[in-house]
């Protein structure tokens, strides 16, 4: 049984007089200590994804359709109780900006050892023991003077280092990490990303891993999901997505990236921008900005099909493909 | 500099921390601040060590002899030795007096406001924190609580229940009246700006990670949200302080508040204004002036402090 799966989840935000779909229709499965990648531009609702799994939307967003089953148990029916036992105990959550996420009139210490007694029953010592391990195993220094610091005493490194301690604080099963490293520098953000990948190897912890770079999902997730728009659009190994793209839109990612273009040229980038949530073209979401779009595109939305090695939403793929046969033929 | 001060191991200590701190730096830097805090402090010791202080117990009606009434400060020809601020009208010691009354007003000042900041802070964090529909109904209520000013809403309860239980019950409970007429006409002040520093906080992402650790919504609203709320709160209180005082003054002096049996200072003031005219000045003009020395540090303090803590949140 896989540890999450979800189906047909379908999120919408009511507006003032409309409802608009964020999310449609999404559907995937990860196995226990499996690593996920989400990628995509801003706003194709990698974030909602990540919110939506935890049931944490909050007004004007709600979860219209579909199940999220963690465990065997579906999220979308749980009550309050029983989500805030799945919150921080069994999945955690990791932020963008560490320089925010942590309360800072709390030390480090009475945030961990407040979020392990809220779960757990534990004297405070036995809590500050635990949480002086989990630190050592985010590689923190003397991490009993830690204990007694306040946020802003601390790097942003090594304020996301804390954050992670405090997401494994109860071993949970699955950690949905939302642009982890954005907001850290080059060279942090490469550490960063080998404790987490350390960390889930070892303590066979599921990742989802949220981010719009795709070097870090290369490099972190065996499997990647490319949402634009509140769809999924191409869902597969993430060797054979980052080496044999099968979406237009991914294919144009890839190429967008700075090592795919010659120093002094041009990036190769999509042209356009994501479609508002208020105005999502009919048919293929992305076919305003797609140089194969046909009327077929633009009328009927396309279902998601087997290619190759992966799962594509495409009505084209298959032409796009004889093409390039073609012209490599023709080379 | 030695090497003790370079070990990372000596631990300062509390107050050396406070004192080291911005706010003590300030404080240091600051003439006026610190001249407050020191009058400030004299009062209230004074008025807290009364019992200890003072030469004669007002509240002692064995202790006053009604032939010593009206005599002048010490300064003054005429006075008697033993009272050296003086007797007022019913031959009662002023500078014993003015210390008992003190103690009164700075009690029911501070109790009033520790009410108003119990409901205020508790409607207002719920009001933010929940929003929607009940935020609507809480701060309508705050609306027109604040539509009706301080002093009319305590004087139709004071009347009404000084006509209700007689004289003599509401002489008793006066106290406890004064704290609870000026405490909950004046919640709606914290609870406005409580909410808005909440609407503020809990868009930041420490409470959407404190939400995905699974806290439920109590421990967010006080272990989160409100100490990051604290700095408001503090400069809204010292005002109030000053305001309370100045209500319980204010009706007293109408009548409506502390009996002359037990005078505040503001029942003091009243009794004297009676014998202005008669040259009797003494019995209101020193109560009035340590009233208005007592209020008036307050508020400099609270001055002060509303320039020290972030000045952006406060919306007075």
């Amino acid at each position: 049984m896989s540890l999450l799966s979800v189906r047909d989840l379908t999120v919408k935000f009511a507006m003032r007089d409309e409802t608009v779909t964020a999310l449609n229709g999404i559907s995937f499965d990860l196995a226990k200590g499996e690593r996920l990648g989400i990628v995509g531009e801003s706003g194709a609702g990698k974030s909602i994804t990540g919110f939506s799994l935890m049931n944490l939307l909050s007004r004007p967003g709600f979860i219209d359709s579909g199940k999220i089953l963690f465990e065997g148990e579906d999220v979308v029916q749980m009550n309050d109780k029983r989500l805030r036992n799945l919150r921080g105990n069994r999945m955690a959550m990791i932020f963008q900006d560490p320089m925010v996420t942590l309360n800072p009139v709390l030390t480090i210490g009475q945030q961990m050892i407040e979020t392990l007694m809220a779960h757990r029953k534990l004297s405070r010592e036995e809590a500050r023991q635990i949480a002086i391990v989990k630190l050592r195993e985010v590689y923190i220094p003397s991490p009993e003077e830690r204990l007694e610091q306040y946020p802003h005493e601390l790097s942003g490194g090594m304020r996301q280092r804390i954050i992670i301690a405090i997401a494994l604080l109860l071993d949970p099963q699955l950690i949905i990490a939302d642009e982890p490293t954005t907001a850290l520098d080059v060279t942090i953000q490469a550490d960063i990303m080998e404790l987490m990948l350390e960390l889930c190897q070892s303590n066979q912890v599921g990742l989802i891993l949220i981010t719009h770079d795709l070097g870090v999902v290369s490099q972190m997730t065996e499997r990647t999901l490319v949402m634009y728009a509140g769809r999924i659009i191409e869902a597969g190994r993430t060797r054979e997505i980052i080496n044999d793209p099968q979406h237009p839109y991914t294919q144009g990612l890839i190429n967008a990236l700075p090592q795919q273009t010659l120093p002094g040229q041009r990036l190769k980038q999509i042209p356009g921008n994501m479609p508002g949530l208020t105005s999502i073209p009919t048919g293929c979401a992305f076919n305003p900005r797609c140089k194969y779009a046909t009327d077929l595109c633009r009328s009927r939305v396309p279902e998601i099909v087997h290619y190759g090695e992966v799962e594509v939403a495409c009505h084209e793929v298959q032409r796009l493909h004889s093409d390039e046969d073609r012209q490599e033929a023709r080379a | 500099m030695s090497i003790e001060t370079l070990s990372p191991k000596s631990e300062p200590s509390r107050w050396s921390k406070a004192w080291n701190s911005n706010m003590g730096y300030s404080f240091r830097r600051n003439p006026v601040a610190v001249v407050s805090m020191a009058v400030f402090l004299l009062i209230a010791v004074a008025a807290f060590l009364a019992p200890l202080i003072a030469p004669y117990d007002p509240y002692d009606p064995g202790s006053i002899d009604i032939m010593n009434s009206e005599y002048p400060p010490a300064w003054v020809s005429g006075s008697l030795p033993e009272f050296k601020l003086g007797t007022d009208d019913q031959g009662r010691d002023l500078w014993s007096t003015i210390l008992y009354g003190t103690r009164l007003s700075l009690l029911i000042g501070i109790c009033a406001v520790a009410l108003q900041a119990f409901l205020g802070i508790s409607i207002g964090l719920i009001a933010g924190y929940v929003g929607g529909r009940l935020d609507s109904l809480l701060m309508r209520m705050a609306d027109i609580q604040l539509s009706f000013s301080t002093l009319m809403v305590a004087i139709i309860f004071l009347a009404v229940t000084q006509a209700m239980f007689g004289t003599d019950t509401f002489n008793r409970y006066a106290v406890v009246f004064l704290i609870a007429v000026i405490g909950v006409a004046e919640w709606p002040q914290y609870a406005r700006t409580v909410r808005a520093t909440v609407l503020a906080e809990k868009k930041k992402e420490y409470v959407d990670s404190a939400r995905v650790l699974g806290f439920g919504p109590m421990r967010i609203m006080v272990r989160h949200i409100l100490p990051n709320s604290l700095s408001p709160i503090f400069v809204i209180s010292t005002v109030q302080v000053a305001n309370a005082i100045i209500s319980e003054a204010s009706l007293s002096f109408l009548g409506l508040g502390m009996p002359p049996s037990q005078p505040s200072l503001g029942s003091l003031i009243s009794s004297g204004f009676d014998y202005i005219f008669s040259g009797s000045w003494w019995i209101t003009a020193i109560p009035g002036v340590v009233l208005v020395v007592l209020v008036l540090v307050i508020n400099l303090l609270g001055d002060w402090m509303r320039d020290v803590l972030n000045p952006k949140l406060y919306k007075g």
